[in-house]
């Protein structure tokens, strides 16, 4: 079940101004490559292999499966800081493993650069000099989408997410913008696969939008037993459960769904479409937004690479902080938290000839940032 | 909460056990007639809409993907049965659990190295697509009246063939007595692996109905197979006909507990936390029920002691 792989782009090197340091950055990605969610590890580590591709950079990775057992990505936490002696670890898809993982590598010193998974608690009090967000805080998406049905008039919603801590912080993000009435506020059990019972109470309730938040395989469930139910509400819901890795399973149901996300293959930013092509050249399939997070991840620690060496840690993270890449979803700054300021887009479900994907139709939320900064001293 | 919206509430919940009587009738049966404690009855459904999945993909023939899952599935049954369960009749229980709970890993990374980590898409037929018109003026899913409709039929299907066929009376007396029947002359080790791959295949034929109104992923098995387990041990271990009466207990006691427990606390507590305390409790509700049912009756509601 180990799947460990090693990198070395020493061939590279020679390009680069990576080379100008005699050492090159040794990176731990822990990520989930196995089991249920196994796609969003890799598609992070498959973009992120592609932005050191790119750029070249004099990076050692050693990839390891977290199985998405907090206990496992501990343990392998563990044995990169201390036998491989890792200087950057990376790649941590949920939020509770990263909340097993994060506060301990950087008090041993280690930088962290999360490609996915924002935690209320790093954001604000739990916040470190030495932990960076690349992907987003984890009410971002809900912020933007509350304020933007608050915007286009809807005036009553159902809210549905699963009975765990991020279910309830997505649905209190979405709350925290909105401003019209909530009709319902459903939280069904985490896994669960069969939505009659819920999809019944939105077809009775005098919702105008059903907005949601079920990841993985628990959003094909609902969406396709939504399409077949007869029932005519439109849906919105963070990007999470309407992703490229997604989509294809659930297929033309979900046409036309709204969906909010800092990130669309069609987003039209320097460099986009250049992942895009070369991800669909290296992969043979359409990147998703985690792709795109990983390849940022990787971006930005290759454009710190370049500037400073990883044994001086404050120089380090002065070249962490000026973020100074272009992100393929535009413009890209750190907020004093160590989070980004990013604009989140509004998205459509559209199908393109034969596959079904997302369209960017509007921004939700410019230069967004979260709330939990305030709280936060470094 | 009106009538109508109860009758499909109830309507939902009889789906629901349905389903999951088509899971815990194999279950069932091969615990009853060979002792067998087979975790890996959920990776059989997973290979049925696995294969359900990768033939509709082909083909576009939803008949031919249910009539894949329910070959794929009997086929990796009888290859599982030959290979590794044949060894595990005469070993405790324990054994079987390990050795079980290694296939569903095997199974798992091995469907993940075929079909890769994303799911697959596996959609409703188009006939069955849509909604129908019930009297009352009740809108159902097709599909899933063709689901209770499947079910049900199964379920005939499976008491016509223990009552009323010579195999079925082979399989009540392995039920009954193991070394009687093999000194009898009936070839037991054919009888099992016969077992086994009917149990397969009902798993294999569940997983495709399902798939097609739910994701078809790697490790989709696992949540149903505890459902499973929990309809079996209500309905009596060894019992079709308990397993058919838990499922739909479950099925019911699931569904309406989700429905009615937050309104039921709604009526006496701020909406927040009437929210979050059904949920909690709707989520337990069938462990209770098991908990109940056991506290009456040990051996469970058609079990022999």
């Amino acid at each position: 079940m180990k799947l460990k792989s090693l990198m070395l782009a020493a061939c590279a090197a020679a390009m680069t101004a990576g080379a100008a340091y005699a050492e090159g950055v040794k990176v731990g990605m822990i990520t989930t490559l196995s089991g249920g969610g196994a796609g969003l590890g890799i598609d992070v580590r498959d973009g992120f292999m592609l932005a050191m591709k790119k750029t070249g950079a004099d990076i050692e990775l050693i990839v390891e499966d977290d199985q998405r057992k907090p206990d496992v990505a501990v343990q392998l936490a563990d044995k990169l800081v201390q036998s491989e002696k890792v200087d950057v670890l990376t790649g941590i898809i949920w939020s509770n493993l990263a909340m097993a993982v994060v506060p301990a590598v950087t008090a041993q010193g280690k930088f962290y650069l999360s490609p996915n998974a924002g935690p209320s608690a790093l954001a604000g009090k739990g916040c470190h000099k030495n932990y960076f967000n690349v992907s987003w805080q984890n009410d971002a998406f809900n912020e933007a989408a509350g304020a933007w049905a608050s915007e286009n008039g809807i005036g009553k919603v159902f809210l549905m997410a699963p009975n765990y801590p991020a279910g309830k912080d997505m649905i209190a993000g979405f709350k925290r913008f909105y401003k019209g009435e909530v009709s319902d506020e459903v939280y069904t059990k985490l896994g669960q696969t069969d939505y009659a019972a819920e999809i019944a109470q939105i077809k009775a309730s005098d919702a105008d939008m059903i907005y949601y938040f079920l990841p993985g395989g628990m959003g094909i469930s609902f969406m396709k037993q939504y399409a077949g139910s007869g029932a005519e509400k439109p849906v919105m819901g963070p990007a999470f459960s309407f992703d490229q890795g997604i989509l294809g399973a659930i297929g033309e149901a979900a046409l036309g769904v709204k969906n909010t996300s800092h990130w669309s293959k069609d987003l039209d930013v320097p460099g986009n479409a250049e992942f895009v092509a070369a991800f669909q050249e290296e992969f043979g399939r359409l990147p998703s937004l985690y792709a795109a997070q990983g390849y940022d991840t990787g971006l930005l620690l290759a454009s710190a690479a370049a500037k400073a060496d990883v044994k001086d840690a404050d120089a380090f993270r002065a070249a962490l902080e000026a973020a100074d890449f272009q992100s393929v979803r535009g413009d890209f700054k750190f907020a004093p938290n160590h989070h980004p300021i990013h604009t989140i887009y509004m998205r459509e479900v559209v199908k393109e000839g034969d596959v079904v994907t997302n369209k960017v139709i509007g921004v939700a939320a410019k230069d967004h940032t979260d709330v939990y900064g305030a709280d936060c001293k470094m | 909460m009106n009538l109508i919206l109860l009758i499909e509430q109830l309507l939902n919940g009889l789906q629901f056990g349905v389903m999951l009587f088509l899971m815990a009738a194999g279950l069932t049966l091969i615990f009853g007639v060979m002792g067998l404690i087979n975790l890996a009855h959920g990776s059989l459904y997973m290979v049925g809409a696995f294969a359900a999945a990768a033939v509709a993909a082909a083909t576009g023939s939803f008949t031919l993907a249910l009539i894949a899952s329910l070959a794929a599935a009997a086929l990796a049954g009888v290859i599982v049965e030959i290979v590794v369960i044949r060894r595990l009749y005469d070993r405790d229980h324990l054994d079987q659990v390990l050795a079980t709970f290694a296939l569903i890993l095997i199974f798992s990374e091995g469907t993940r190295w075929v079909f890769g980590s994303f799911p697959l898409y596996l959609d409703v037929p188009a006939a069955l697509s849509g909604a129908v018109a019930l009297p009352f003026g009740i809108n159902y899913p097709a599909y899933r009246l063709a689901i209770i409709g499947f079910g049900l039929l199964v379920a005939l299907a499976m008491y016509l063939l223990i009552t009323r066929t010579r195999i079925g009376m082979r399989i009540r007396a392995g039920e009954s007595d193991r070394e009687m029947i093999g000194a009898l002359g009936v070839n037991i080790s054919v009888l099992y692996t016969a077992v086994f791959a009917l149990g397969a295949a009902l798993a294999g034929f569940a997983g495709a109905l399902v798939g097609a109104i739910q994701s078809v992923q790697v490790g989709m098995g696992e949540p149903v197979l505890i459902l499973a387990f929990v309809t079996i041990v209500i309905g009596g271990i060894g019992s079709i006909r308990g397993a058919f009466v838990g499922a739909v207990l479950v099925g019911l006691t699931d569904t309406m507990g989700r429905v009615l427990l937050p309104v039921l606390f709604g009526t006496f507590m701020d909406p927040s936390s009437a929210t979050a305390v059904g949920a909690a409790l709707a989520s337990m509700s069938i462990y209770i029920l098991m908990a109940a049912v056991l506290l009456i009756k040990p051996t469970g509601l058609y079990g022999s002691a």
